[in-house]
């Protein structure tokens, strides 16, 4: 079974919201209709997306550190969201684990995102329909495209390569692999929803010296330094001189 | 939890609407064993009719909350996996089938079903398939709230329960305003058993408040991003203007203010009503009386604004400051 899923390395998020943006170009381009804006230039901006990127600060001043924290739907495996809806408008794909909403089924009841522990569904104030990350399902298939492309907006946006994507079944992938050697975990995994999208924990490189490195107990050099002194034994040396 | 008008009104008047109907049938079993004075069909007919209204009242306020209230047909497609579906397919059977009760008192048609010569047997047996509907109409409409297991105010036994009895409660306060209208020999009946409906719903929903008000929330903010820190702050939510997350989950009022919603309704719920209904009684008041159905209706919308504020979603996690 495939399950599609984004691999997020907070360690290199740099939070600059181009994913966001490119998500927003995107999906509001598409054959779905346009993401609902409302006083996009003016005070209150409000609007639906797909994916967010927010910030917090880990830590008490000074011993502080940013994180910049991309959220998006993160097609759980097993979607709290898809049992409750009453029409069927929300289901999740058999062929790669897409959690999608048919927009033409829903009744904008909003059950779904009460379902969502994660927040990752937003009620589009124009259509009246619920929205969420499609993981651009309309454009990873698309073979009219270079086969580069065929990823996710958010994850071709990324300038620092923080959004990996690929199928998290697949023990040889690339974010598999991820996941499994640089300790990719879940959000809320107390609920059990089995979210497909994991995140790479910030990671400090640290150079890590040993005080026996600085001061080397076997130093040659030191070794001269505590040699007996010299003989003034006549040694085999001195007869060949 | 942002409460939504429109779900205050479909839970509180299908609520009463289905405590009615609940206290009509009770009625008309007793007396069919005798162990109450047979009443004339219209103190059931208006009954019935006046429950059909709360229901369709109820159901009219639910569509304000659909984005598209003309798909909601649809709504009764997956009733396997979904309380809310399960709850759009038995809500239109209790309305007919109280519909129906109304009818055959009113028309006052008469089949020896079960050949023991009693009247009233096919009402009896209507109103028998309309109660069985209306308990599973409070059973879904509890459990859609209580199955969510991410609202833990509401994923609990006790929001059933309290559906039930705080919509039976209201349910028969009203049949006792309306028996001292038609039918004065039962103003005793119900006004008892709606006294002792309010006070076990009194118990209920206080063992609620008591239950919510110790709730450990399973998630905080660091499972919700992953980070293990005692001290973790949002700094920015992504948005500056609001979102659907904001608005949805957010009721916006002070804690004061919902401190002060949840004692208006304790008071207006409880005991007003109860001390309205037995001054009713002892006076022979139907002003008295209607004026009790109207306090407790009042105060159960206060109830239900507080029950959905009270609910704290766990993606307010994810948005704590602009």
């Amino acid at each position: 079974m495939t399950q599609l899923a984004l691999v997020i390395d907070l360690n290199v998020c740099v939070g600059c919201h181009a994913c966001v943006t490119s998500c927003k170009q995107w999906n509001t381009s598409g054959a779905a209709g346009p993401l609902f804006d409302d006083n996009p230039f003016t005070k209150d901006p409000t609007g639906t997306f797909f994916n967010r990127v927010q910030t917090f600060e880990i830590g008490q001043f000074p011993n502080t550190e940013t994180l910049h924290f991309p959220k998006s739907c993160l097609h759980c495996e097993d979607a709290p969201c898809v049992p409750v809806c009453p029409t069927g408008a929300s289901y999740k794909r058999e062929q790669d684990g897409i959690v999608l909403v048919d927009y033409d089924k829903c009744i904008g009841c909003k059950y779904c995102s009460w379902a969502c522990p994660y927040g990752a569904r937003e009620l589009d104030e124009q259509q009246q329909v619920m929205k969420k990350c499609t993981l651009c399902v309309d454009r990873i298939y698309d073979e009219s495209l270079p086969e580069a492309e065929r990823k996710p907006a958010c994850v071709l946006a990324c300038p620092t390569n923080a959004r990996l994507f690929g199928d998290v079944h697949d023990p040889a992938s690339e974010v598999s692999e991820a996941i499994r050697e640089e300790g990719g975990y879940q959000l809320m995994p107390e609920w059990g929803t089995k979210p497909a999208n994991h995140y790479l924990p910030r990671r400090k490189t640290r150079l890590r010296i040993h005080e026996d490195e600085l001061a080397r107990v076997d130093n040659p050099l030191k070794k001269e330094d505590i040699r007996h002194e010299t003989s003034t034994d006549i040694t085999l040396d001195d007869w060949l001189m | 939890m942002h409460p939504a008008f429109s779900v205050i009104f479909l839970t509180t008047l299908i609520g009463a609407g289905q405590g009615l109907f609940l206290a009509l049938f009770s009625g008309q079993t007793y007396s069919a064993v005798n162990l109450l004075p047979a009443q004339h069909s219209s103190f059931y007919i208006i009954g019935s009719l006046l429950a059909v209204a709360l229901l369709i009242g109820g159901l009219a306020a639910s569509f304000f909350h659909l984005g598209h209230p003309e798909r909601a047909w649809r709504a009764a497609s997956k009733w396997r996996t979904s309380w809310l579906s399960r709850e759009v397919i038995v809500l239109p059977i209790a309305m007919g089938l109280v519909f129906f009760y109304g009818l055959f008192h009113w028309i006052n048609w008469e089949v020896d079903l079960f050949g023991n010569q009693l009247p009233h047997q096919v009402t009896l047996m209507i109103g028998a398939l309309a109660s069985v509907a209306v308990f599973l109409l409070y059973l879904c409409t509890g459990m859609i709230y209580a199955s969510i297991k991410f609202l833990q105010e509401w994923a609990s036994p006790l929001t059933v329960i309290n559906y039930l009895l705080l919509g039976g409660a209201s349910g028969f306060t009203l049949a006792t305003a309306l028996a001292a209208y038609n039918a004065p020999t039962l103003v005793g009946f119900y006004g008892g058993w709606a006294i002792i409906l309010t006070v076990s719903a009194l118990v209920t929903r206080v063992l609620s408040l008591y239950r919510n008000a110790n709730i450990k929330a399973v998630s905080s903010v660091q499972t919700a991003i992953g980070i293990r820190h005692n001290r973790v702050q949002q700094k920015a939510m992504g948005m500056m203007g609001g979102s659907y997350n904001t608005r949805e989950y957010f009721h916006g009022k002070t804690a004061a203010f919902l401190k002060s919603i949840k004692y208006i309704f304790l008071v207006l719920v409880f005991p007003i009503p109860v001390i309205l209904i037995a001054a009713g009684m002892s006076a022979d008041s139907i002003v008295l009386l209607a004026l009790a159905f109207v306090v407790q209706y009042i105060g159960l919308m206060f109830e239900r604004w507080f029950f959905f504020a009270q609910a704290n979603h766990p993606q307010n996690l994810y948005y704590q400051t602009i």
